[in-house]
C-alpha cells in the first residue's frame, strides 16, 4: 500500500492535493540538494574505480598470457607454473573487490540513503 | 579402468529418484504459496540474501560449467583454468554497475528497468526479443547437452532424456513458479558444491594433499605444456572479446537479473551478489583440481574415448575414486543441475512473454491478477515445449558455440540499454530500440560469418569476420547506436521522468 503511494509520486500522477504538492516540493528539493548529488557522484566514483580495477585484474591477466607466454609458463617450484597461482589470484582479487564494495556500501552508502529518505518521510 | 557409465546402476537411479522426489515435494509446498503474480515471478520478494546467493550460484553453475570445464582442464590443461576464471569476473561487475539500480527500478523483468521512463510498447517488444533470443540459445545448448549427457550416464534414449527434463522442469515452474525454482536452485547448488568439494578432497588425497604433486603427475604424463597456456589465448583480441562476452554478458542474462526481484531490497540484492561471488569463485577454484585429477588418474585417452569433448571427466574420476555409488551421486547431481538451470531459463522466458509482451504491450499494463497468472502459465508451457522441440530437432548438432553466443547477445543487446537507461538522462525509446536491435543483429550476424560457424560448421575455407567471439565489436557498436539514435530524437517525457527515476534508483523511494 505504501509502495503504491510512493509509486504514484514517482510517476507524478494523482490529484494535486496540498499534501502531494508538498511531497513534490520535497522531492524536488531533495533532487537538487548537494547531499543527494554528492551521494550519486560518490556512488559512481566508487563503482567505476572498482570496475576499472576489475578490468585491470582480469584483462591484465588475459593479455599477460597472450603477450608473454614465457613469463606465465615459468616454473615456481616443482612443475607448478606461475600461471596457476595467477589464475587463482584473479578469483581472490575479484572477491576482494566485491567485498570492498559491500563494506563501503553497507557502512557509508546505506547510512546516507537512510538519512536522505528520512527527509521525504518527515514531510 | 572399467566404467559403468552408460548403464543405469542402482545407486545412480536411487540418487536420481531421491533428487526428483525432493524437488517435486518442494514444488508441491511452493505451489500452495504461489497465488499472485508477484509470488509467481518474484517469490513474493521474500527470499533472503543467503538463499538468493545460493540460487544465483545455482542458476549460473550449469552442467556445462561443471562437466565442461573439468573436461577442458583434463584434456587441455591450463587453458581450462583460464576459461574458468572468465566465468567468475562478471559477478563483481554485476554488483558495481547493475544490481542495486535494477532491484530498485524493476518489478519482474530487466525490461521493467529499460522501459521505466520510455514508451512501453516498442521498448518492451525489443527487450523481450533480446531477452528471449539470449534464453533460446542458452536453453538450446543446455537441452542438447542434457540429452547427450543423460544418454551417456544412464543409457536413456536421447529423445526420452530431453522430454523427461522438459516434463520435470515444467512441473517446477508451472506449479511452483519462482518459489519452487529458487528452492530447486538452492538444493542443486548445495549438492553441486558438496559433490565437487568431496571430489576435490578425494583427488588431493591421492597426492598427499599437495597440489604440487598433482601438477607433477600431470606434467609427467602429458608434459609440462599441460601446465602452460596453450591455444585458448593465442589471439589477444579474440581472448579479450571472449572475456568481455563472459563478463558483461552476465549483466544481460534475463534469468540471472530476475533473481534480484526475489529479495526485499537493494541491500539484500547487494549481499546476495557477495554470497554468489563467494560460492561461484570457490567452485571455479576447485573445479580445475578435479580436471587435473581426472587427467592424471583416469587419463586423457579414456576420457576422450567415452566423450570426445571431455564431458565425462568428472564422472569418471568420481567412479575411479569413490566407486559406483559415488558415480551415481555425481551423475544425479549433474542431472539436477541441468533440471534447475533449464527451469530458471524457462521461468525467465515465460516472464518475457507474459509480463513484457502480454501485460504491457497487449493489455497496456492493465491486466488483472488472475489474467496475469493464467498467461504466465500458458507462456511457461509455450517456452518449455519450444525448449523440448528445439532440443530434439538439434540432436547431434554441435551446439557448443551457443552458450558463447547467448553471452554475446546478452552483452551486446541487453546490457547496453540497461546501463544507458540507468545513467543517461537523454537516453530514449529510439536509443533503446536501436541499441537492442543492433546488438542482437550484430552478435548473431558476426558469429555466423566468424570461424566458429562459417568455417567449423559450414566448412568454408576462410571466415569473413576474423574473430571467434563477436562481443568486442558488437557491444561497442550497440552502445554507439543507442547514443546516436537517442541524440537524433527527442523525448521530453523520458527526460522529465529521469529525476523521479533517480530517487528510486539511488534511494529506493517507490521501489516495489
Amino acid at each position: 500500500m505504501k509502495a503504491e503511494r510512493e509509486d504514484a509520486w514517482a510517476r507524478g500522477s494523482g490529484s494535486a492535493s496540498a499534501d502531494e504538492t508538498t511531497q513534490a516540493d520535497t522531492r524536488r528539493e531533495l533532487l537538487a540538494s548537494a547531499d543527494f548529488r554528492h551521494l550519486v557522484a560518490r556512488r559512481w566514483r566508487v563503482s567505476l574505480v572498482l570496475t576499472a580495477l576489475l578490468f585491470v585484474l582480469y584483462y591484465g591477466y588475459i593479455l599477460l598470457i597472450a603477450l608473454d607466454r614465457g613469463f606465465v609458463s615459468q616454473r615456481i617450484g616443482g612443475t607448478t607454473t606461475l600461471g596457476i597461482p595467477l589464475g587463482v589470484a584473479v578469483i581472490f582479487g575479484a572477491w576482494a573487490l566485491t567485498g570492498a564494495y559491500v563494506l563501503w556500501a553497507n557502512r557509508t552508502y546505506d547510512r546516507e540513503v537512510a538519512r536522505l529518505r528520512a527527509r521525504v518521510k518527515a514531510e | 579402468m572399467e566404467t559403468t557409465l552408460g548403464t543405469p546402476t542402482l545407486s545412480a537411479v536411487l540418487c536420481f529418484l531421491a533428487i526428483v522426489a525432493l524437488t517435486l515435494a518442494v514444488t508441491y509446498w511452493a505451489a500452495r504459496r504461489t497465488k499472485s503474480a508477484s509470488e509467481f515471478y518474484a517469490a513474493g520478494r521474500s527470499v533472503s540474501s543467503l538463499q538468493n546467493g545460493l540460487a544465483l550460484a545455482g542458476d549460473y553453475m550449469s552442467a556445462a560449467s561443471f562437466l565442461g570445464i573439468t573436461g577442458l582442464v583434463a584434456l587441455r590443461g591450463y587453458d581450462g583454468m583460464i576459461y574458468a576464471t572468465g566465468w567468475l569476473v562478471g559477478w563483481p561487475a554485476l554488483m558495481f554497475l547493475i544490481a542495486e539500480p535494477l532491484r530498485n527500478l524493476g518489478k519482474f523483468t530487466f525490461a521493467d528497468v529499460v522501459a521505466f521512463r520510455l514508451r512501453q510498447a516498442p521498448v518492451r517488444v525489443a527487450s523481450a526479443v533480446g531477452g528471449i533470443l539470449t534464453l533460446l540459445f542458452y536453453v538450446l545448448a543446455q537441452m542438447v547437452g542434457a540429452g547427450g549427457l543423460i544418454t551417456l550416464m544412464f543409457g536413456l534414449p536421447y529423445e526420452w532424456a530431453v522430454i523427461g527434463v522438459g516434463a520435470v522442469m515444467l512441473a517446477y515452474v508451472l506449479f511452483g513458479g519462482m518459489i519452487a525454482t529458487t528452492w530447486v536452485q538452492i538444493i542443486k547448488a548445495i549438492l553441486l558444491l558438496i559433490g565437487v568439494t568431496v571430489l576435490t578432497v578425494m583427488v588431493l588425497a591421492q597426492f598427499g594433499f599437495s597440489p604440487g604433486a598433482l601438477y607433477s603427475a600431470v606434467a609427467e604424463r602429458y608434459g609440462q605444456t599441460a601446465l602452460e597456456p596453450g591455444g585458448l589465448v593465442a589471439d589477444p583480441i579474440d581472448a579479450v572479446s571472449l572475456g568481455l562476452a563472459l563478463m558483461l554478458g552476465l549483466l544481460g542474462l534475463p534469468h540471472i537479473l530476475m533473481r534480484f526481484y526475489t529479495v526485499p531490497d537493494a541491500r539484500a540484492a547487494r549481499t546476495s551478489v557477495l554470497y554468489a561471488t563467494g560460492f561461484i569463485g570457490y567452485f571455479y577454484i576447485i573445479v580445475p583440481i578435479v580436471g587435473f585429477g581426472a587427467s592424471a588418474l583416469v587419463g586423457r585417452d579414456l576420457i576422450r574415448k567415452i566423450d570426445a569433448g571431455g564431458n565425462m571427466a568428472a564422472p569418471l574420476v568420481a567412479e575411479l575414486l569413490g566407486g559406483t555409488p559415488f558415480l551415481g551421486f555425481i551423475a544425479a547431481v549433474a542431472f539436477a543441475t541441468i533440471l534447475a538451470v533449464v527451469a530458471g531459463l524457462t521461468l525467465a522466458g515465460a516472464s518475457a512473454l507474459s509480463h513484457d509482451i502480454f501485460t504491457h504491450v497487449v493489455r497496456r499494463g492493465r491486466a488483472t491478477e488472475a489474467e496475469q497468472m493464467r498467461v504466465a502459465r500458458i507462456s511457461t508451457i509455450v517456452f518449455g515445449l519450444l525448449a523440448v522441440v528445439l532440443g530434439i530437432l538439434f540432436k547431434g548438432q554441435n551446439v557448443a558455440f551457443m552458450v558463447g553466443l547467448a553471452f554475446a547477445i546478452a552483452a551486446s543487446a541487453n546490457f547496453p540499454p540497461l546501463l544507458l537507461s540507468i545513467v543517461w538522462r537523454r537516453f530514449n525509446t529510439a536509443g533503446a530500440v536501436a541499441s537492442i536491435v543492433s546488438g542482437a543483429f550484430l552478435s548473431v550476424g558476426l558469429i555466423v560469418i566468424s570461424p566458429t560457424i562459417w568455417v567449423d560448421l559450414l566448412h568454408n575455407p576462410s571466415a569473413i569476420f576474423p574473430l571467434r567471439n563477436p562481443a568486442i565489436v558488437s557491444m561497442p557498436l550497440s552502445v554507439l547506436c543507442g547514443i546516436l539514435a537517442s541524440l537524433a530524437t527527442r523525448e521530453p517525457d523520458a527526460e522529465a521522468k529521469f529525476d523521479d527515476e533517480k530517487l528510486r534508483t539511488y534511494l529506493g523511494i517507490g521501489a516495489e
